[in-house]
């Protein structure tokens, strides 16, 4: 009797719970796959999303292992934003072994990609020519692209392999670092959520739309500050290939030791080169990134006499307590750093 | 004269960084040479690779007690690198397990701990990455830790040297004339470890595993005696050093294999020209079917 009582209670309380919970939207799951990822789609989907980042602040996406738990929390998600252009090297296996049905959104869709090293003279023209070509051709034979826009699909190409890619001096990922390529993403990730989501889609636009006001807000600051450093200081040395978009977009010439992935190794003619043109007074500054060795870069900077100018943040974002814990504040950070290194030598 | 200089000397002489490699290779082929040349004798030749993974749980508690700093984990990694080492010692010659199996039974746990720390953590930084240097960015802490390991290890090489050799060659000889045999043993191991993981803090795991190895394995098919091998594979050492780093210099190779490759390289030779190579193996055959 009692546990007729309690049923029926229950039953009750689950009616009248029901319609409230009906009006609180279901909130969707989303996965991305680094920080500055998550960043974007916490500003797109507000509290309408609940956001899981596989790698966090500070890590390495280009060396990072998986853990069952990524496998678990792709099952289960309903959008899942990728950056593409094979930064993320663990990605493909992780999505197949995990069996999800969310559909993947390569977030560079739609952006002019630029081949590594371009406007940095860190991998030769000639074989990066090369690269073009077969990635070119396994964009044909893969072709599992995930859009309807096959105009980018040859230049967002599918070489089999993200190290492959990085080995050619192809394209270079990092699109991010351009405040012009961060609104894409924005564009890219309100499209995801929309698709998933048709109630919330309002909602979506309307953060897109604001956040990408800032973005512009953004936008204007570096290219002002950029501005500010004279033409003939525009060379710098960072400990991997991870601002091409930075420097193409904004006239800031990056060279690397180590290449676009932070995996390869230095060859002592490189660091050499590097020394060079600090010598030659055409490189000004030097800076160490969150997710690297600092070592060479130091080592770089005491035999030249050049202070390291500070710490950039290139692939992830910092704890939220720290200088860079949002992708505005990043790119704040980024440009501050350059400006005052630049012109404190 | 001029292409000489240009081709030689100057990457030397014009770059701090190719001096600093430079001298931090020689140390490290005139401290690991020998010791390789002991580890060789002993059938212990695959302890370096095995004690690159055994060090990781020391280096992973070093990074969560102190985040990302090198003197920790270091230190870590030395700690862990001993305890393996000695315990697998410990456990071969106190029960029936050989050498290398339970060298492979603690390693693989040391490096199974050590992933699971890691994980606990949940960094995505490569510890590894962070941990193992190139021989391009030697600093000065790096050199000063490759000078002590090689002050510390020629050292004790040349104090217990004639212990060293009959522990190696004749361990049952030294046990019925000496009660040395087990601490010589231990101390050995001890400075395997040093030259492995300061070696790995400073130059990266291939550098300083191939240095150790690949002269020592050259010079045995040079000689048979143990002076002249250590000798030779010092010599080996240092001279692939100067081939590889140069090789780095003028073709845009990566440093680290230049280097080892140019070991590979003498011992190709070696294997090919030496004494007790192959061609010594073929001659002897014939005299052996013709006597």
């Amino acid at each position: 009797m009692l546990k007729l009582v309690r049923h029926s209670l229950l039953l009750g309380a689950a009616a009248f719970a029901s319609p409230a919970q009906a009006q609180e939207p279901e909130k969707l799951d989303v996965i991305a796959t680094f920080s500055i990822l998550g960043d974007f789609a916490r500003q797109v989907g507000g509290d309408r999303v609940e956001i899981t980042t596989l790698v966090g602040p500070n890590g390495d996406a280009h060396a990072y292992e998986p853990r069952p738990a990524d496998a678990a929390a792709l099952a289960n998600a309903d959008v899942i934003l990728v950056n593409g252009l094979y930064f993320e090297g663990f990605l493909e296996r992780l999505v197949e072994t995990s069996g999800t049905a969310a559909p993947v959104v390569e977030l560079t869709k739609g952006v002019e990609t630029i081949r590594a090293g371009e406007g940095g003279p860190s991998h030769g023209a000639e074989e990066a020519g090369h690269g073009q070509e077969e990635t070119h051709e396994h964009a044909a034979e893969a072709g599992h692209d995930h859009g309807g826009e096959e105009t980018h699909a040859a230049e967002a190409s599918h070489a089999t392999e993200a190290e492959e890619a990085h080995r050619h001096g192809d394209i270079d990922p990092h699109a991010f670092q351009s405040v012009a390529n961060a609104k894409i993403y924005v564009k890219n990730i309100a499209d995801a959520f929309c698709a998933a989501d048709t109630q919330g889609c309002e909602t979506f636009r309307a953060n897109a739309r604001a956040y990408t006001a800032r973005l512009d807000a953004l936008e204007a600051e570096v290219k002002a500050a950029v501005a500010e450093i004279p033409a003939d200081k525009r060379v710098v040395i960072t400990s991997h290939d991870a601002f091409g978009y930075f420097g193409h977009e904004y006239g800031i010439d990056f060279r690397a030791p180590e290449g676009v992935s932070t995996e390869s190794e230095a060859s002592a003619a490189d660091v050499a080169r590097l020394i060079e043109e600090i010598r030659e007074e055409k490189a000004s500054a030097v800076f160490v990134e969150n997710v690297s060795n600092p070592r060479l870069i130091e080592q770089i900077a005491s035999e030249t006499g050049l202070t390291v100018g500070g710490s950039l943040y290139s692939d992830a974002l910092s704890e939220p307590s720290g200088p860079a814990g949002a992708y505005l504040d990043l790119m704040r950070h980024n440009v501050r750093t350059l400006k005052g290194a630049i012109l404190g030598s | 004269m001029e292409a000489l200089y240009a081709t030689l000397i100057a990457p030397f002489a014009d770059f701090e960084f190719m001096r600093r490699a430079l001298l931090g290779s020689l140390l490290i082929s005139l401290s690991a040479c020998p010791v390789g040349v002991f580890l060789m004798l002993r059938r212990m030749s695959l302890t370096g690779d095995a004690m690159a993974h055994a060090i990781l749980p020391g280096a992973a508690a070093g990074f969560l007690l102190y985040g990302l700093e090198i003197v920790p984990m270091t230190l870590g990694g030395l700690v862990a690198g001993v305890v393996v080492a000695l315990g697998a010692a410990a456990v071969s010659r106190t029960t029936v397990l050989k050498e290398d199996a339970s060298l492979a039974a603690f390693y693989l746990i040391s490096l199974a701990l050590g992933v699971m720390i890691v994980s606990i953590r949940g960094s995505a930084v490569d510890l590894m990455h962070v941990l193992f240097g190139t021989v391009l960015a030697l600093n000065d802490a790096a050199l000063t830790l490759i000078g002590a390991i090689t002050v510390v290890t020629l050292g004790c090489l040349f104090v217990f040297w004639r212990a060293l050799v009959a522990e190696c060659l004749d361990p049952l000889f030294l046990r019925s004339v000496s009660r040395l045999g087990p601490p010589v043993h231990f101390l050995f191991l001890g400075l395997v470890v040093l030259n492995l993981v300061g070696g790995f803090q400073a130059l990266g795991t291939l550098l300083s595993v191939g240095l150790m190895m690949l002269p020592a394995a050259s010079a045995r098919f040079w000689t048979a005696r143990v002076e002249p091998m250590c000798l030779a594979a010092v010599g080996f050492g240092m001279a692939s050093s100067v081939a590889g780093l140069l090789l780095s210099f003028h073709l845009s190779l990566p440093s680290g294999p230049a280097i080892i490759l140019s070991a590979g390289a003498i011992y190709l030779a070696s294997l090919l020209f030496g004494p007790r190579g192959l061609p010594s193996r073929r001659v002897r055959g014939l005299k052996h079917r013709t006597a």
